[in-house]
């Protein structure tokens, strides 16, 4: 019989921790079948945040570390330094990556360090309990910010992929979302090209995918992912805002 | 080999580098400076690699990963520097993962001075990590001694699995000594990193089975059992790894406790005594963690006083108080600031505090 589907193996057997309607697993199963596709699982080594996705070595099938808290761009780097020829990447949520470990990514991004950084950001810390992150939307509600964000008291959200993009040997920045089939297949096009641009050493590639939240937003699961498609992208253009020339 | 006149700094660096170092991950912190130079020019020659981190809680985290994934692994910095490394040295006991970490320490507290200290004493023997964890810590008193330390460290962290530190104060960093350097060892290749490291992060193809680095345990049985495992390692380190040397002890009527720069100047001390007719000992920790209590069992009855002498206002005496367990009087000799005194001062002192003790 003819095999139509099957898992992917880069996936484990395990059941997700994550929430129903929380767009983590959707990032996790798509990373590990591009690996899978691309016959990497063997030969790659992953970096886990702090964070709801900490867990994520319980789920991705492949060699991991855990990290502390923002530090998964350093320790990346560390890897990276005794693994040349191999697929490193960290994967990090807004929390991690854009408050705490700020400075770590943006100077993984300025060495053009050759690993892939796969960014879930939901605008929010989910394990936490919803406080406010620097990607928390102005007038969206959180734990630290309960009648919504203000300018006046915490700022503009950051906008990591716009930042990341100016630094020059950042050489691939994308967003993408994970909310509809076909915005799914553009996030897993978008997971190739930063392999592509890792494997062929170009420098540091970075894909951001606007994810949901629903616990911690307080939304029904289709509630949330239509907040992301209006609010969200609304502040958070997606598309490609940097790509070397020869990735397609 | 013979002797070469080397600066300490540089001395520690090539000694890192002939015991296999892989990876080093500096940044610029006085009066630590000439090994990370030292390592961007000399390391990749070697076939290691030298990144210059943004911090140094970047360095300490390259140092995590890159020692994860299975590379002998070499950082150093000074007193401030090594507050910042607290977060991932504690995770680093947590996630098992060896890291020999060269602390050429200077005056504190905050930014302090760039002069040497021992101020650091309790925060390399106690810790700033949070949790249940322990940290060998040497404390060598000259450049040959340090150089074989380090050398040594390497194996020690990896049969461990645990970070070894080495606390070597300004003076010995800055100062030039004679020195023989130990043979290079080279660098474990890459693909031989599975058979040595079992545990290290290869990726899936390269050993059995998959291999994760953590720290995280959300169960508090799990978490209890896994510092218990922690604890079993410190109690085998504590016997094999605690180290001293003992001096003049012999109807010593006064016993200095020194480390580093502090226990050579200790020595000389005990020699203007000597000509003024007071026999005075010393003991020289070496091993910070695990604390050499046995040496003290070692005082004579003819001890009037035990005189904790350190570039501090006072730490190491808490250690040298919990060793006497009363049987001796403890005083204390200190200059602190990055202000080393002469061996002369250290005599005069310690004299006046004997007649005091009589």
């Amino acid at each position: 019989m003819k095999t139509v589907f099957e898992p992917t193996k880069g996936m484990t057997p395990a059941d997700t921790s994550y929430c129903p309607g929380c767009t983590h697993g959707i990032a996790h199963r798509l990373i590990m079948e591009v690996l899978d596709e691309r016959g990497l699982l063997g030969n790659t080594i992953g970096v886990v945040p702090i964070g709801c996705s900490i867990n994520a070595h319980h789920f991705m099938n492949i060699d991991m570390c855990e990290s502390t808290h923002g530090r998964a761009p350093a320790i990346a780097t560390g890897i990276r330094r005794v693994h040349p020829d191999k697929v490193v990447f960290t994967y990090q949520g807004d929390g991690d990556l854009a408050s705490i470990g700020a400075g770590e990514i943006v100077h993984a991004a300025h060495r053009g360090e050759k690993f892939s950084t796969f960014f879930i950001n939901n605008a929010i810390y989910g394990m936490t309990g919803g406080q406010m992150a620097p990607t928390t939307l102005i007038g969206q509600k959180a734990t630290t910010c309960v009648s919504g964000r203000t300018v006046e008291q915490a700022g503009m959200p950051l906008r990591m992929c716009e930042i990341l993009s100016q630094i020059d040997c950042c050489v691939y920045a994308e967003r993408v979302m994970l909310t509809t089939p076909a915005n799914i297949r553009k996030a897993k096009k978008a997971i190739n090209r930063a392999l592509d641009v890792q494997l062929q050493g170009l420098g540091f590639g970075f894909v951001e995918f606007l994810s949901s939240c629903p616990t911690n937003w307080g939304l029904a699961p289709k509630d949330a992912l239509k907040y992301v498609e209006e609010k969200m992208s609304a502040y958070y253009p997606v598309g490609v805002f940097k790509k070397p020339e020869g990735i397609d | 080999m013979g002797k070469v006149l080397m600066k300490g700094n540089e001395a520690f660096a090539e000694a890192a580098i002939r015991a296999g170092c892989k990876c080093y991950f500096g940044y610029p912190i006085t009066p630590q400076n000439e090994i990370p130079e030292y390592m961007s020019h000399e390391l990749p020659k070697a076939g290691g690699a030298f990144v210059q981190a943004e911090s140094e809680l970047a360095a300490i985290s390259m140092a995590y990963g890159a020692a994860a994934a299975g590379g002998r692994v070499f950082i150093s910095t000074s007193s401030p520097g090594l507050s910042l490394m607290q977060e991932g040295l504690g995770f680093i006991c947590s996630a098992e993962v060896p890291v020999v970490v060269l602390n050429v320490s200077r005056g504190g507290p905050g930014v302090g001075g760039i002069q040497p200290g021992q101020a650091d004493y309790i925060q390399v023997t106690r810790g700033g990590y949070n949790g249940d964890c322990k940290i060998p810590v040497f404390a060598p008193a000259g450049i040959q001694e340090c150089v074989d330390t380090i050398y040594k460290a390497f194996d020690i962290a990896e049969k461990y699995r645990n970070p070894v530190l080495i606390f070597a104060d300004g003076m010995m960093g800055q100062m030039m000594e004679p020195v023989v350097l130990p043979e290079a060892k080279g660098i474990t290749a890459v693909e031989d990193i599975p058979s040595v490291k079992p545990w290290a992060i290869t990726g899936t193809d390269h050993h059995e089975g998959r291999n994760v680095v953590y720290s995280l345990r959300m169960q508090p049985d799990v978490l209890e059992a896994h510092v218990e495992h922690l604890f079993e390692k410190y109690d085998e380190a504590a016997k094999e790894l605690v180290d001293y040397k003992a001096y003049s002890l012999d109807e010593a009527e006064l016993v200095f406790v020194a480390f580093g720069t502090m226990s050579r100047l200790c020595m000389e001390a005990i020699e203007i005594l000597g000509e003024r007719g007071i026999k005075a000992g010393l003991i020289r920790p070496i091993s910070l963690w695990p604390y050499p209590d046995a040496a003290f069992d070692l005082i004579p009855s003819t001890c009037k006083t035990v005189i904790s002498t350190e570039l501090n206002m006072g730490q190491m005496i808490f250690d040298v108080k919990n060793a006497v367990s009363g049987r001796f009087p403890v005083d204390f000799i200190g200059r602190t600031g990055g202000i080393v005194p002469s061996s002369l001062e250290i005599a005069d002192r310690a004299e006046k505090i004997l007649a005091s003790r009589k």
